[in-house]
């Protein structure tokens, strides 16, 4: 157990089957604290499986999963992952279309979460201040009181981003953040999660290969559920398998 | 704390409705007690007793669109927490009759002295006290749904599956309430009855106190309904019924937030059945009856739910079609009705409110806007379509 501790995530020997398919097959990753992880890998290698084991969704069938270095996240459902200081980006942006793009963010403002505490919750000046500076940063000022349903597709994108920050976790999951989006909000994004990994771990996961490029962090590539290959964004395009599996088809 | 919610449970809309009923729990009772019979305005006393009727079928709307049009629960079994309510009520009023029973004994009611008990059964101690009585009104509703919520929401039974669940616990309290070993009078149910807090209940008096009572009820449901629904849970109850995983991983437990509204509905659904059966004069086994939650759904479904005006204006409505028809023409009511459920389903997605708002152009409330939106994290969670429910879904 040595390996895990000063982790953020760890995951040892993680494997998943669905009827009999290996979604996640024996699958180690590390990140550090503060560190930033992009996964790249084709369609079907398992990063979004990946993703449901850390938060919950799917219990893997063998294997650990540990966060900041200590608790075993196979044991706990999803709103205690979520409590512990995990957010998650879902690959299609998933907002709460029949609430204001405020309301989508005092929901995920890191509040109690109690029921008592919701019923009788007041924004006080330290949150509305929060998420006046939440909506700044993800450009969505102006629609703060339009309803999530009417925002565009990188518009939600956004929000969910928005959304994840003030949740004010300590693990940021964000799966394809940018699809959707123009050449000048991609690189925007990649500045953002840039920011954000100074202070937390951000685990990305992305096919836009310069958008990847834009986030200079270590790269790991999935396929058929396993690490095929890890480094930083050269090395990892330049591996004969990764080649092959990924970047040639 | 308590006065910032309050204060967020009165917005305009709930302080019209508010000062409406209040209003009528005044006028209507002047009306019937102070205009004397023939002259214009008098309401004569069987019309004081329907229209509580009919407004204790709004309290049950209310309660059910709480759960139902707020957070996405369809209730097929919400009857069952009306005629547990009702029944708490009618076995006070079985127990005011005392020695006036046609047996004439002074502690057994005459369905017991029929089967030759001769003892009340434990589960009938307390209830010749109206204050226990109330007390049992709001318990037994609120602990049977919190009992049903907890296993069922715990294991995550959401869509028709839930919706199937709670038809058959209505059902089988149904079954278990035409019993006569049950105590509770069996087919013939509570009926006879003679005072409600001294009052003779046949008076016109006591008639009109127990309107203004059923009125001043529903104004306070809509306080409560409205203090919850403008509030942050509130937000979290639309937020579970939009997309209930999303909920979950922002870290709220879905669970426990169900478990609240449900049991708040479940405790509001027995006042309305308290209110009702001293107004009808009995209550028998056929109020368990799952064709009558289906009749809720209806209403609220007609009225237009996730909406506080929407159900109430349902329950009127419908009843006061159900009142005409079946003077006029008895054998068509249920065609009328399901007739009326087709085209509400088809016509009308948002109810005679998502209507008004429609013609009269104004957008409504982001609040009561039905969810459009089905995320792939929902899929196979949302059986909602099949469940006759109106809300639209995209082609997945
Ligand atoms: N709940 C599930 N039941 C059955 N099969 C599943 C389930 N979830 C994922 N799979 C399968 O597991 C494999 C991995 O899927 P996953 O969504 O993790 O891929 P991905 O790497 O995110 O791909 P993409 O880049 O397309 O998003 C796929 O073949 C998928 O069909
Ligand atoms: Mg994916």
């Amino acid at each position: 157990m040595s390996k895990a501790q000063d982790t953020m995530l760890y995951l040892n020997g993680v494997s998943v089957a669905f009827d009999g398919f290996k979604a996640i097959n024996n699958l180690s990753i590390i990140v550090g604290p503060a560190e930033m992880l992009a996964i790249i890998g084709p369609n079907g290698a398992g990063k979004t499986t990946m993703m449901d084991i850390i938060t919950g969704k799917t219990r893997p069938d063998a294997g650990d999963v540990l966060f900041d270095g200590r608790t075993d996240l196979t044991r706990l459902d999803e709103a205690a992952i979520a409590n512990l200081g995990i957010g998650r980006k879902f690959q299609k942006p998933t907002v709460f279309e029949s609430h204001t793009v405020w309301d989508n963010l005092e929901l995920a403002l890191k509040k109690p979460r109690g029921i008592f505490p919701t019923l009788f919750y007041a924004a006080d000046a330290p949150d509305t201040a929060r998420i006046a500076a939440i909506l700044d940063q993800v450009r969505l000022s102006h629609r703060r009181h339009e309803l999530a349903a009417n925002l565009s597709h990188g518009q939600k994108q956004w929000l969910e981003i928005g959304m994840l920050l003030a949740q004010d976790p300590k693990l940021l999951l964000v799966d394809e953040p940018v699809a959707g989006m123009t050449d000048s909000e991609t690189e925007e994004t990649a500045k953002l999660l840039r920011d954000i990994a100074g202070t937390r771990s951000v685990v990305v996961v992305e096919h836009d290969m310069s958008f990847v490029r834009e986030l200079g962090s270590r790269v790991v590539c999935l396929a058929e559920g396993a690490v095929l290959a890890e480094g930083s964004l050269d090395q990892v395009s330049a591996n004969p398998l990764v080649i092959e599996r990924y970047l040639g088809r | 704390m308590l006065t910032q919610a309050l204060f967020r449970a009165l917005d305009r809309k709930a302080i019209w409705l508010i000062g409406i009923f209040l209003a009528v729990a005044i006028l209507v009772p002047m009306a019937n007690l102070l205009i004397p019979p023939g002259q214009f305005g008098h309401v004569p006393t069987y019309l004081v007793s329907l229209l509580g009727k009919y407004l204790s079928y709004a309290i049950l709307a209310l309660a059910l669109d709480l759960v139902w049009g707020y957070c996405g629960i369809l209730s097929l079994g919400h009857g069952a927490f009306f005629a547990l309510g009702g029944y708490a009520m009618g076995m006070y009023l079985m127990r005011q009759i005392g020695s006036r029973g046609v047996y004439g004994n002074p502690v057994l009611p005459d369905f017991m002295v029929f089967l030759n008990w001769r003892d009340l059964p434990w589960y009938w101690l307390g209830f010749d006290n109206f204050w226990f009585a109330m007390a049992m009104v709001l318990f037994v509703p609120g602990l049977l749904a919190f009992l049903f919520g907890f296993f069922a929401f715990r294991s995550r039974v959401t869509g028709v599956y839930l919706s199937i669940m709670t038809q058959a616990m209505t059902f089988a309290l149904l079954l278990a309430f035409f019993r006569n070993d049950m105590g509770f009078g069996g087919n013939n149910g509570l009926t006879d009855f003679k005072d409600i807090l001294g009052g003779p209940i046949q008076a016109q008096t006591t008639r009109a106190a127990l309107f203004a009572a059923t009125a001043i009820a529903l104004a306070l449901s809509v306080l409560v309904c409205s203090g919850i629904v403008n509030s942050k849970l509130g937000k979290v109850m639309i937020a579970v019924r939009d997309a209930e995983s999303r909920t979950r991983f922002l870290g709220y437990r879905v669970e426990y937030v169900k478990l609240f509204a449900f049991t708040v509905s479940a405790i509001m659904a027995g006042i309305a059945g308290a209110l009702y059966v001293p107004q009808v004069g009995i209550i028998n086994p056929g109020e368990f009856d799952p064709a009558n939650s289906i009749e809720i759904v209806i209403w609220t479904a007609l009225g237009g739910r996730g909406t506080l005006v929407g159900p109430i204006i349902g329950a009127i409505v419908v009843n006061l079609g159900k009142s005409w028809f079946t003077t006029t023409l008895p054998e068509l009511w249920l065609f009328a009705l399901g007739a009326l459920f087709v085209c509400s389903t088809l016509f009308l997605p948002k109810g005679i409110v998502g209507l008004w708002h429609q013609v009269f152009g104004r957008r409504q409330k982001p609040i009561g806007a039905a969810p459009t939106q089905s995320s792939d994290i929902e899929k196979g969670e949302d059986a909602a379509s099949l469940s006759g429910n109106p809300q639209p879904k995209p082609a997945e």
